[in-house]
């Protein structure tokens, strides 16, 4: 038996890990006493699986867990799921919140191989509207768009543009976030995460170099540049959500509603349909 | 007080871990600042994933908080990019919950565990920005406080710490708060007096018992020798000695009560349960087993409600039952299988026993408690020869050692770890050259049962340590650990199976230098600082050249400082601290230890008054009057077998009262023996 569950990740715990998460994750299942299922060998651990991993320092609202349980006493201890994300999420860190679960099939592929694009929202300093549009236009434009990428331990030139399904820069910043001097600017992306996934600060990297910057990693966490003064940093990004597309439908993870792909690529496309 | 965290937060994106800044724990307390209760912030000074699980840290900061008087916040290092942005944004020391500024906060307090975090605590509280010399603050600034293992030498921070706390912490620290109360907060600390009220608040908690004051204590030194001639009060009403303070009873104090569980992983990353405090082993280099005795045992039923409570509470998976010596609690047995048999433990929950006794009896409580996950068992001989370890009383015999080891491979394990002490008094190559000889043959163990069997001997540098026997004793030299080290290198080579692990003899020199230092290091430890010399425990970043031409611009030697031998007759810069035990005690039990001499554990045989009971009017707290099963170590006798013993103790208790002149120089004469 497996359950799904869906949740978000926001505010300081963003600052944790991908791995932090899992054990928080552990310890809060154990204390709910969930009948889990566990790896064989000397050093048993809950069969968990998570699906892509999140950048340290990302939120998200599109966070997916599938938690494996033991057949025999699942059965006999009776696994009621729909009062679970109640009973986790007062087990949970602040911060950590489930918005859903379910039981899912199992499947021979992991959320991560199923997973093929994510929706973001980022917010960019050091840059004016203006001058992000035209960095946009011009990304979605190139045929190609090399940044240095890490792989293995090792930079490489990496073309960012395949993975690149939906661009833009957003409608509004939210009042509190309103920058006086007009330099903090929302962007909206879908980003392919087959066969690599694209992390955010990748795809400001690109934004960098297709105005002819340099897509040096040094540019991070610094807010002005000398030359152009315009040089975009990324501030906050937040996963939206995570989509499964298949025969050219895209499907949310958990509950399975259906968004034609291609279509509209445009941000908050789920919300909407919901 | 303003929280810092809009300023914070834009660095952490730059910065390596940082969840360590963030807070958040299980177990964080919502703390509220009122102008009526005093503020403290519990600093520990090294990094967050170090510094987090520390118990005594956690007691003090849950008993505050429960008091209505009382808030504490706590803080760990900033990494060193963490620091550089935070100088550079202007930001300055934080606590975790608030995130409100160090220099905001009553009272600063250092947990001191180790002495190479020294130079980390003078970086911090500059950072704090707090001037770090103690003659340079006023009534405006936080008072420094440092408790911990470390404090009884409290002399080489004598000029940058405002007090120190000896001993248990749990009973002083609410005294110390009664005190801030009525003098610091609300209407006290706004009122006018600038240094003055800043002196009479120090010279009223000088007066608490258990806390020194260094500013109320005038050093005198020889002039013909250069040597320290003796540290004596200021003031009638300032005590001549400092006695550590010590709780009667563990029963009393189940803390913590909310073990913080970390966001991030941390060592220690499970939860722990303090089985009893003290240990009278009596091995001699070690300065934990001398300054907390006498032993304080948990009541059993306690320690199954903190085991069952904890871990429902934290969703752990380990626990850790703590103490020297974890094996010897009375019981210990039952204890460990009441865990394993709980249901709520549904089976996956491991016990681990931090401190294994060497022999078969232990493995076999081990192999039933480690039944989920079992990765390496460790055992620690300390010393090559039965000679060796009966200078340092440890009495582990060959057999012992041998025997476990064989209960360990042919119950599943395939690694087994041996620490050992190199450097210690009398050691000759023979002894060093001991430790490879029972590794090797504990390598053979193993290849009985299965054909790939590893055994690491983990090798470390000996320190000198105050309040031990050993504490007169001169540290050997840089290249006597290096020829050391080299050969056991050499002899071990050719062992398949056998791997030696050392530790840097560089850094022991440095831990050297401020474990024995009087006052005139402090300016050592500061140079360090200033010249960048912050994480000195990481080798990363320590540097032994910072420490040399710190001691040599101060006009001090590492021969003087840290090599020579120091005499019955010299005053220590620490003999006006006490953790109880009588100085004639500790010079007689260092000339047994040249004589070969072991010491039985008091625990299970007349006292040989080391003073820590009779000094304090509290005695052991043990539920068994009898050594626990099987194994001899430290009872010199073989109660598994009732083979012969080959331990040589004394006849009759130690006079300590009358030591003879003799033995005293030849000790020495023996050790620089031994060396050569």
């Amino acid at each position: 038996m497996r359950i799904r569950f869906r949740f978000s990740k926001l505010g300081k715990i963003r600052f944790t890990s991908q791995r932090d998460v899992a054990r928080m994750w552990e310890r809060a299942l154990r204390r709910a006493r969930l009948p889990l299922a566990y790896t064989e060998g000397f050093s048993p651990r809950p069969q968990l699986s998570f699906g892509l991993a999140l950048p340290t320092g990302a939120e998200s609202l599109a966070e997916y867990l599938d938690v494996a349980l033991d057949p025999v006493r699942a059965v006999d201890d009776g696994v009621d799921v729909a009062s679970l994300p109640g009973v986790l999420n007062a087990l949970l860190p602040e911060g950590l919140d489930i918005e859903g679960a379910a039981v899912v099939e199992r499947s021979k592929d992991s959320l991560q191989q199923m997973v093929s694009s994510c929706s973001w929202t980022m917010r960019l300093v050091g840059v004016t509207r203006e001058d992000l549009g035209t960095r946009v236009a011009a990304l979605l434009a190139a045929d190609a768009v090399p940044i240095m990428r890490e792989r293995k331990g090792r930079e490489e030139l990496d073309d960012l543009r395949p993975s690149v399904l939906a661009l833009s820069v957003a409608g509004d910043v939210a009042d509190d976030d309103a920058d006086p001097t007009g330099r903090t600017v929302g962007l909206v992306a879908e980003l392919s995460t087959q066969p690599r996934g694209v992390r955010p600060v990748e795809l400001v990297r690109g934004l960098i170099a297709v105005s002819g910057g340099q897509s040096d990693r040094s540019f991070e966490g610094a807010a002005t540049d000398g030359r152009t003064g315009s040089i975009p940093v990324l501030d906050r990004a937040c996963r939206t959500q995570q989509w499964i597309e298949r025969d050219g439908l895209r499907q949310e993870p958990l509950l399975g509603r259906v968004v034609p792909a291609g279509a509209d690529r445009a941000m908050h496309a789920w919300e909407r349909a919901s | 007080m303003e929280s810092l965290w809009p300023q914070i937060e834009p660095l952490l994106a730059q910065v390596t871990k940082p969840a360590r800044y963030i807070g958040g724990e299980l177990g964080a307390q919502t703390v509220e600042h009122t102008a009526e209760a005093a503020s403290w912030l519990l600093v520990y000074p090294d990094t967050y994933e170090v510094g987090l699980p520390n118990q005594g840290l956690q007691i003090l900061y849950e008993i505050l908080n429960e008091r209505h008087d009382a808030v504490a916040e706590r803080s760990y290092a900033p990494w060193v990019d963490m620091e550089a942005a935070m100088r550079a944004a202007g930001i300055p020391l934080f606590s975790v919950e608030n995130h409100l500024a160090a220099g905001a906060f009553d009272v600063i307090a250092f947990n001191l565990s180790a002495e190479l975090v020294y130079t980390n605590v003078l970086n911090l509280i500059d950072l704090a920005g707090v001037p770090v010399r103690a003659a340079d603050r006023t009534a405006a600034h936080p008072v420094v406080m440092a408790g911990g293992h470390c404090v009884f030498n409290p002399e080489p921070l004598a000029d940058f710490v405002d007090c120190f706390v000896l001993g248990d912490g749990e009973e002083v620290v609410s005294e110390i708060n009664e005190v801030l109360v009525a003098l610091r907060t609300g209407a006290g600390r706004a009122a006018p007096g600038g240094a003055t009220g800043r002196e009479d608040l120090l010279r009223t908690l000088s007066r608490v018992p258990g806390v020194y004051v260094p500013s109320c204590y005038d050093v005198d030194y020889d002039q013909a020798t250069g040597r320290l001639a003796g540290i004596t009060p200021r003031w009638a009403d300032t005590p001549a000695r400092i006695e550590k303070r010590t709780i009667t009873d563990l029963g009393d104090w189940p803390y913590p009560r909310q073990q913080l569980v970390p966001l991030i992983e941390v060592v220690h990353d499970r939860l722990n349960v303090e089985l009893f405090r003290g240990c009278t082993r009596g091995c001699r280099f070690c300065q934990a087993g001398m300054i907390t005795r006498p032993v304080r045992e948990r009541p059993a039923d306690q320690v199954r409600t903190m085991v069952s409570a904890g871990l429902d509470r934290t969703g752990y998976d380990e626990v850790a039952l703590t103490s020297l010596s974890s094996a010897d609690y009375s019981g210990i047995e039952q204890t460990v299988t009441a865990i394993i048999d709980d249901p709520a433990c549904s089976g996956q929950v491991s016990v681990s026993l931090p401190s294994l006794r060497v022999d078969a009896f232990t493995v076999g409580t081990a192999a039933q408690i480690q039944r989920v996950r079992r990765t390496g068992l460790t055992f620690a001989p300390e010393g090559g020869t039965w000679r060796m370890r009966q200078v340092i009383n440890k009495l582990i015999r060959e057999e012992d050692l041998y025997a476990a080891v064989d209960a360990a491979f042919s119950q599943g394990w395939k690694r087994v770890k041996l620490y050992f002490l190199i450097g210690l008094p009398t050691e000759t190559d023979e002894d060093t050259l001991g430790i490879v000889a029972l590794a090797k043959q504990c390598v053979a163990i193993g290849k009985r049962y299965h054909p790939s069997v590893t055994v690491t001997a983990s090798v470390g540098g000996f320190v000198p340590k105050v309040q031990t026997p050993f504490q007169w004793f001169g540290q050997n030299t840089i290249e006597e650990l290096t020829h050391k080290i080299h050969l056991l290198r050499d002899a071990a080579r050719p062992v398949r199976g056998l791997t030696i692990r050392w530790h840097d003899p560089k850094a022991t020199a440095a831990e050297g230098i401020v474990s024995r230092g009087d006052r005139r290091m402090g300016p050592v430890i500061e140079q360090v600082w200033r010249n960048g010399g912050t994480f000195q425990e990481w080798s990363e970043y320590f540097d032994l050249d910072l420490w040399t031409d710190a001691l040599e611009a101060n006009g001090m030697t590492l021969e003087d400082a840290v090599y020579r031998h120091r005499t019955e007759e010299e005053v220590l810069p620490w003999d006006h601290v006490s953790a109880g035990l009588h100085r004639d005690f500790l010079w007689q039990d260092w000339k047994d230890a040249l004589a070969e001499h072991g010491l039985p554990d008091c625990r299970w045989t007349p006292c040989y008054d080391c003073g820590a009971c009779t000094g304090y009017g509290v005695e052991h707290v043990v539920a068994s009057a009898v050594p626990p099963a099987g194994g001899s170590q430290g009872t010199g006798q073989d109660l598994s077998s009732g083979g012969q013993v080959p331990v040589r103790f004394l006849s009759t208790a130690p006079s300590g009262a009358d030591p003879a002149p003799g033995p005293g120089g030849s000790a020495v004469a023996l050790v620089t023996e031994g060396r050569s």
